[in-house]
């Protein structure tokens, strides 16, 4: 089917893949980006829907490296099509979706599955990442050459780390002559052990079991002499404490192959939400107290580790932005804090709690695009280039966001089925006003506005 | 012979000159002001004055019905909510976990919508996990809630019925320079703080009215703010206490010393090398008591186990409360159902 073109004037053009950005117009046609840049109203094409691109950003489509679908097994928290919903109104067009499925991606049979599912039912670009051991059970080995032919895109137990270190050893060497990334959930479950939150002054008010920045900390130097003696290519998934990120750079300035990630909710919100507050500092807990919502793993943190992960992020030590977006049924979530499932639901809140940190002068907006396009792209590798490009001929994957879009969190109105996100009723600055997906509009929001079409004479 | 006898309620209003509060649930110390503990104190003061008559009975909550929903085993603070109940005519019904409905998987929210559309006044609950009675506070909207001890989190009538023992034993006493009060007091909690839910809910109350508070025991069983070690952001509660790990060292001068309970599997947990060790360094004995200030009191939440968190003699010396903490603990109950039953909305 012919998609019909598209022609977006005079947003604010930002591909960091080629460190452009600047205000210009946009043709999308024919499935691909076909130019980009000062175009003028001459190369309007006959029949092209207009979109006024004032005071927006056109970037290309944000890629998630690490989100979960729960599909097949678990459609009752989510769907590839609602997760896909989701993920194009946040603006991403690439999601790779975590094998903690069930069955559990350790097979080519269940990458081909979540294919053919996603063919029928999403709206973007699914990407599989597949189990490192059999059935995550992390005692063998998957078959990672299958599951590399398949297609996934990289390994992972996530959800739980691969906890014996010889067998993240044989992991990183196996798959080192595959050229996919092994993106390790690093929490050492002997020091974790039944904590629910982090460790500090919340944990102790509450009355919660903390949970120590060394469990995550000890696995990411384990996996990092592991990377450096193996050669195997080490991504460290969802990076939540101030300890990390000087582990991290420090492997980097010795040149190994090891590439971090970390969530929107890990640079935005602290372990004082627990209190129920929101955020705002409370004497007491109050009957808001203990919101499972804030639950997620790796737990939220200290303000000092949120600062030191931003700084992580700005100085580029952290490769990418990734959601975890965990969504969850609304009964495993009302329950108590400790019987309550792990995650957030945050597809759909991504980009609005990141311009935080753009409006907060924290971050550069060119370096929050390039955390969510070219960053991700590049742990993915060279082959995933064009995901993350707006150059002439690549798809047309492009998202239009205005960042300036007051606007409140509303989960009644989320496309995933995870409504499990503490920023409920939280006001937020920036939202997605379309996506687009190979060419097509895959997302328009109420912030959209069209021009008359015009037809050259 | 008299067939019948009326029920004398003297004095019903003597015994409960508080103001009805605007308070819905009781669920930790941290929302009490110093105010509003001292109303309580005085509350219950009137209420173990009715505690102490031939008949026990009052009709303060007649008509209202109280649930006692025990996920945990418990026997004194099970009997002393279902005594002040009683005492004050509230129907009070027992429900425990164990052949209930949260045997076939019931959930504790869908338990307590149930409890709550049976027109139950005040659910008074005890469960395992921290902050359980905060998930039944905020789903249910006809009911007070009562924490009756919720995981390691707290235990707030403990802590006023802790404080009651306190100002009743010192607070009044002829050489207080603050007269009827804690305030200045020396309180030391000696052993496993870092499960401890009496430990905690008892830091608030006591500083709260100004005592001085030490913790004492293994640096193993202090939460790790408190023991100021590593880089760990440090509570507000931990703000208020000192630790000293050295008990003889931190008895000294010491008015009130609280043992805690020693769970016994903290020592195959790792917590402890044994036993032998830590009853060597942090049992309450009579000897360490000589550095404490003279008319020091021993307490203990209960249930012992004597002969290591206390020695036997301690337990049962002249400077042991332990016994008045569960009378009191009756009045205490008593003057929080009356205050949650009698407020506004009801």
């Amino acid at each position: 089917m012919e998609t019909q073109s598209i022609f977006i004037r005079h947003a604010r053009i930002i591909d960091p893949s080629r460190q452009l950005d600047r205000v210009g117009d946009l043709l999308l046609g024919g499935g691909e980006i076909l130019a980009a840049g000062r175009l003028g109203v001459d190369r309007i094409p006959d029949g092209a829907i207009v979109i006024n691109g004032l005071g927006l950003v056109a970037s290309p489509g944000f890629i998630d490296l690490h989100c979960h679908l729960r599909e097949p097994g678990f459609e009752y928290k989510e769907t590839i099509a609602a997760g896909s919903r989701a993920g194009a109104k946040g603006g991403f067009t690439t999601l790779c979706c975590m094998p903690n499925t069930d069955p559990p991606i350790d097979n080519a049979a269940v990458v081909d599955y979540i294919r053919q599912r996603a063919r029928q039912d999403s709206l973007i670009r699914i990407l599989s990442i597949g189990c490192v051991t059999k059935g995550r059970k992390g005692l063998e080995l998957a078959e990672m050459e299958e599951l590399a032919n398949a297609g996934v895109v990289a390994f992972s137990d996530d959800g739980d780390p691969v906890y014996d270190a010889n067998l993240m050893r044989l992991a990183l060497t196996y798959s080192s002559d595959l050229g996919l990334p092994i993106s390790n959930h690093c929490q050492d479950r002997s020091l974790s052990c039944n904590g629910v939150m982090a460790e500090g002054s919340v944990a102790t008010h509450l009355g919660l079991d903390g949970i120590p920045a060394a469990a995550e900390e000890a696995m990411i130097a384990r996996d990092i002499a592991l990377a450096e003696s193996t050669g195997g290519r080490l991504h460290v998934a969802h990076l939540s404490t101030a300890g990390s990120v000087p582990l991290v750079r420090e492997a980097k300035e010795r040149g190994l192959p090891v590439t971090a990630e970390v969530c929107p909710h890990h640079l935005t919100i602290t372990d004082q939400w627990v209190l129920g507050g929101k955020g705002e500092p409370r004497a007491s807990a109050g009957s808001l107290a203990y919101d499972t919502a804030t639950k997620v793993y790796p737990p939220l943190r200290a303000q000092r580790d949120v600062d030191a992960l931003i700084q992580g992020l700005a100085d580029g030590v952290i490769d990418c932005i990734a959601t975890d977006h965990a969504p969850h049924d609304i009964t495993s979530k009302q329950v108590t804090y400790q019987d309550a499932a792990f995650g957030i639901s945050v597809l759909e809140t991504a980009l609005g709690s990141l311009l935080q940190l753009v409006h907060g002068k924290k971050l550069s907006m060119g370096a929050l695009v390039d955390r969510l396009t070219n960053g991700p792209a590049k742990v993915l590798g060279e082959s995933y280039a064009d995901l993350a490009s707006m150059q002439p001929g690549t798809a047309a994957d492009v998202v239009l966001f205005d960042p300036e879009e007051d606007w409140t969190v509303d989960t009644s109105e989320f496309e995933s089925k995870g409504r499990n996100t503490p920023l409920e009723g939280t006001k937020l600055k920036g939202r997605v006003v379309a996506t687009f997906s190979g060419g097509n509009m895959v997302y328009q929001g109420p912030g959209l506005r069209f021009e008359e079409s015009r037809a050259r004479v | 012979m008299a067939l019948s006898r009326t029920i004398d309620t003297p004095g019903l209003d003597d015994a409960f000159p508080v103001e009805p509060s605007t308070r819905r649930h009781v669920l930790d110390l941290d929302d009490f002001s110093k105010e509003e503990i001292t109303e309580v104190l005085e509350s219950a003061r009137g209420m173990k004055e009715v505690l102490g008559r031939d008949i026990k009975k009052v009709p303060a909550l007649r008509g209202k019905v109280v649930v006692t929903l025990f996920y945990e085993a418990s026997t004194r603070t099970r009997i002393s909510f279902e005594e002040a109940g009683k005492v004050l005519s509230a129907d009070v019904i027992n429900m425990s976990a164990s052949g209930s409905s949260t045997e076939k998987g019931e959930s504790l929210l869908n338990t307590g919508l149930t409890i709550q559309a049976m027109g139950v006044d005040t659910i008074v609950v005890r469960h395992p996990h921290s902050g359980a009675p905060y998930l039944l506070a905020r789903q249910l909207n006809k009911v007070n809630i009562i924490n009756a001890g919720d995981g390691l989190h707290a235990h707030p009538t403990q802590a006023l019925l802790d404080l009651y023992t306190v100002q009743d034993k010192l607070g009044w006493a002829a050489d207080n320079p603050n007269g009827n009060s804690i305030e200045g007091l020396k309180v030391v909690i000696v052993g496993d703080v870092l499960h401890s839910r009496v430990a905690r809910s008892n830091i608030w109350g006591f500083a709260k009215m100004g005592a001085r508070i030490v913790l004492s025991g293994p640096g193993t069983l202090m939460p790790s703010d408190m023991l100021r070690s590593g880089r760990v952001a440090r509570s507000q509660m931990a703000s208020m206490v000192g630790v000293e790990t050295d008990l003889d060292r931190a008895i000294e001068g010491a008015d009130v010393v609280m043992a805690l309970r020693l769970q016994q599997e903290r020592q195959h947990a790792g917590f402890l090398p044994s036993l032998r060790e830590y009853i060597r360094r942090w049992q309450v004995t009579e000897d360490r008591l000589t550095k404490a200030n003279p008319g020091v009191i021993v307490m203990h939440p209960g249930p012992m186990n004597e002969g290591i968190e206390i020695s036997n003699n301690v337990a049962h010396g002249g400077a042991s409360v332990i016994e008045e903490q569960v009378t009191n603990g009756v009045a205490i109950r008593m003057a929080l159902l009356y205050r949650l039953t009698i407020g506004p909305g009801n």
